[in-house]
């Protein structure tokens, strides 16, 4: 009984790791939803050519650690900048749709680009984090799962004052919420559209580097980025409390399910359960845990 | 709109393959067993559209996508294993086996021909008009007495059927029912298609269709020219189908952004242009 139970705390524990690294893409998603409400299907894009950059500067250029990370940071913000600049500020106003397909056209634009960039195959990304679990009782930690999940927390934390309390984040959340009503307020919403990108842009990057550390990185890095939509549509489309829960239910649920039935099947329980779990959310609670209801007129 | 449409081909496929290769039945009975397979599964993902539309309706449909790749693929019975093909012999007409090239293409052209007439009469129709509404708004359809959840989930069946029916068309032409013809990549190569050719219209998506057919082709002999001035041989052939993936990117973008009517729009222009023409206004 006891072997039992710890096989399910370890799969427990795993799955609470992980799914907080889900979480830390999925807030990227979500950030861009609220500020602007545009859905970025190219989320998991954005998370490989963070990786690659950062790999590139490490491996590559024989960077230091410090400089690959900030070079990775800038580089994805400039590219969220530009990218609302380029792309999306020519969306505005059009249907949820045209956003929706744009960001899958970019998708496999940044898809093809992982090959011109610098080198091709699948690269490390060293991180000075040791190898050895933590063990403790029953549980193995990795700790390069316990620094993303650590990321992913402080992240939640910082994002949430920033919504709640800055400025600059009330600015946000009123652009989110009515974009004419705060242009008269003189707020300048394509600005803030553009800071929305390049906050999305800081946490995949860091995503990117956590993530191609842990897979290594090449150009399927970005399957990542499917996970984000039942990890974001469980939890709510605009709310960041929901990415980190909905990230643990993810992350629980596929790790528990593939202890428990990949014996079974031949294993690949993991990039199925999810999905399974994402349906069953659309039909009950479409606007998921922590989602603002909308309410529709004729 | 729905990212799921490569896997109602797969559906489609593989009915098609496993009916004609375990029990032998001929091509008109495969055709519409493996579009019915399709439509059947197409349904069963439409049911969440009763509650969701747009962005969650696509979403749905991804994961669709997803769960219907990985059934295929780890269930054996279907598929033959992770990763298997499976052969299928050449349809025939009679005692005519259809085996060149040129044979095929009658036998499809056939079919493309009465999908496209089927569509634009359906849309004259009690039930396309019906379709119609809905799209416009929904609840209003709903309160003018259209039983939305009958026709939702008939509008899904019917694509999903012609998805189907694809899917076996090009298993027959391919000769093998395979796997990889069916990820996520196919159905953005037709999310791509309808985008640059037209959101909507019938004519748009055959524009679309040749023109994202025509495309590779079109790189595959340029970069063969003059990719040779830039990079070694082999990486040119690995770079080919990468430029696929940006320029079709590039393309849905520029479509979305410049003319969201695509191609059908740019033909009526230049239709209404010559009809007038040397006396434009």
């Amino acid at each position: 009984m006891s072997e039992f139970f710890g096989f399910f705390i370890l799969l427990m524990s795993n799955g609470i790791l992980i799914g907080l690294m889900y979480s830390l893409i999925a807030l990227g998603f979500v950030l861009v939803y609220k500020a602007t409400d545009a859905v970025n299907f190219a989320q998991g894009e954005f998370v490989m050519i963070a990786g690659f950059m950062a790999a590139g500067g490490l491996m590559v250029w024989g960077a230091p650690l410090w400089v690959a990370v900030l070079v990775a940071l800038a580089a994805m913000v400039a590219f969220g900048f530009g990218l609302e600049r380029v792309m999306l500020r020519r969306l505005i106003g059009r249907p949820v749709i045209a956003v929706v397909m744009a960001t899958i056209g970019l998708a496999s634009i940044l898809r093809g680009l992982g090959p011109f960039t610098i080198f091709s195959g699948t690269k490390p990304l060293p991180l000075p984090i040791p190898d050895e679990p933590f063990i403790l009782g029953p549980l193995f930690i990795p700790p390069i799962q316990l620094v993303g999940g650590l990321v992913s927390l402080g992240f939640l934390v910082a994002f949430g004052w920033f919504f709640l309390k800055s400025r600059k984040g009330i600015a946000m959340r009123a652009v989110a919420d009515n974009q004419q009503v705060a242009m008269a307020m003189g707020i300048d919403v394509e600005r803030y559209f553009g800071l929305a990108w390049a906050m999305t842009g800081i946490v995949s990057a860091l995503g990117g580097i956590l993530w191609g550390n842990l897979l290594g990185v090449d150009v399927n890095l970005a399957l990542v980025g499917f996970k984000v939509f039942p990890v974001v549509i469980l939890g709510g489309l605009d709310s960041i409390p929901g990415a980190i829960v909905g990230g643990l239910i993810v992350g629980i649920v596929e790790n528990v399910a593939a202890g428990y039935i990949d014996p079974y099947v031949g294993g690949g329980t993991k990039d199925f359960a999810p999905y399974v779990l994402m349906i069953m959310a659309l039909m009950i609670r479409p606007y998921g845990i922590f989602g603002k209801r909308i309410i529709e007129r004729v | 709109m729905s990212i799921g449409h490569g896997a109602f081909m797969s559906v489609g496929a593989y009915t098609a393959a496993n009916l004609a290769n375990r029990l032998g039945a001929p091509w008109p009975v495969t055709l519409l067993a493996g579009g019915l397979m399709a439509a059947l599964i197409g349904a069963i993902v439409g049911i969440p559209s009763l509650r969701i539309k747009g962005l969650y309706l696509a979403i749905a449909t991804l994961a669709g996508q997803l769960i219907i790749e990985w059934t295929i693929n780890h269930v054996t019975f279907i598929s033959g294993g992770v990763q298997a093909s499976i052969e299928v012999a050449r349809p025939r007409l009679g005692s005519y086996v259809l085996s060149s090239q040129r044979d095929m293409y009658y036998f499809l052209l056939f079919f493309v021909v009465v999908a496209i007439v089927g569509t634009l009469n359906l849309m004259r129709t009690r039930v396309g008009r019906a379709f119609i509404a809905i799209r416009d708004q929904d609840i209003a359809a709903e309160i003018i007495g259209i039983n939305i959840f009958r026709y939702k989930l008939l509008a899904f069946a019917i694509s999903s059927f012609y998805a189907g029916v694809t899917g076996v068309l090009y298993t027959y032409f391919l000769g093998i029912a395979n796997y990889e013809q069916f990820q996520i990549g196919v159905s953005i190569d037709y999310l791509a298609m309808i985008i640059i050719g037209g959101l909507g219209s019938v004519l748009g998506s055959i524009f679309g269709a040749i023109f994202v057919t025509l495309l590779p082709i079109v790189i595959r002999y340029a970069m063969e020219a003059f990719g040779g001035v830039f990079f070694e041989p082999q990486t040119v052939l690995n770079l080919i189908p990468n430029l696929r993936l940006m320029l079709f990117g590039a393309l849905i973008i520029f479509f979305l952004i410049v003319e969201p009517e695509g191609l059908n729009r740019l033909w009526r222009n230049i239709r209404s242009y010559f009809r007038v023409w040397p006396f434009a206004y």
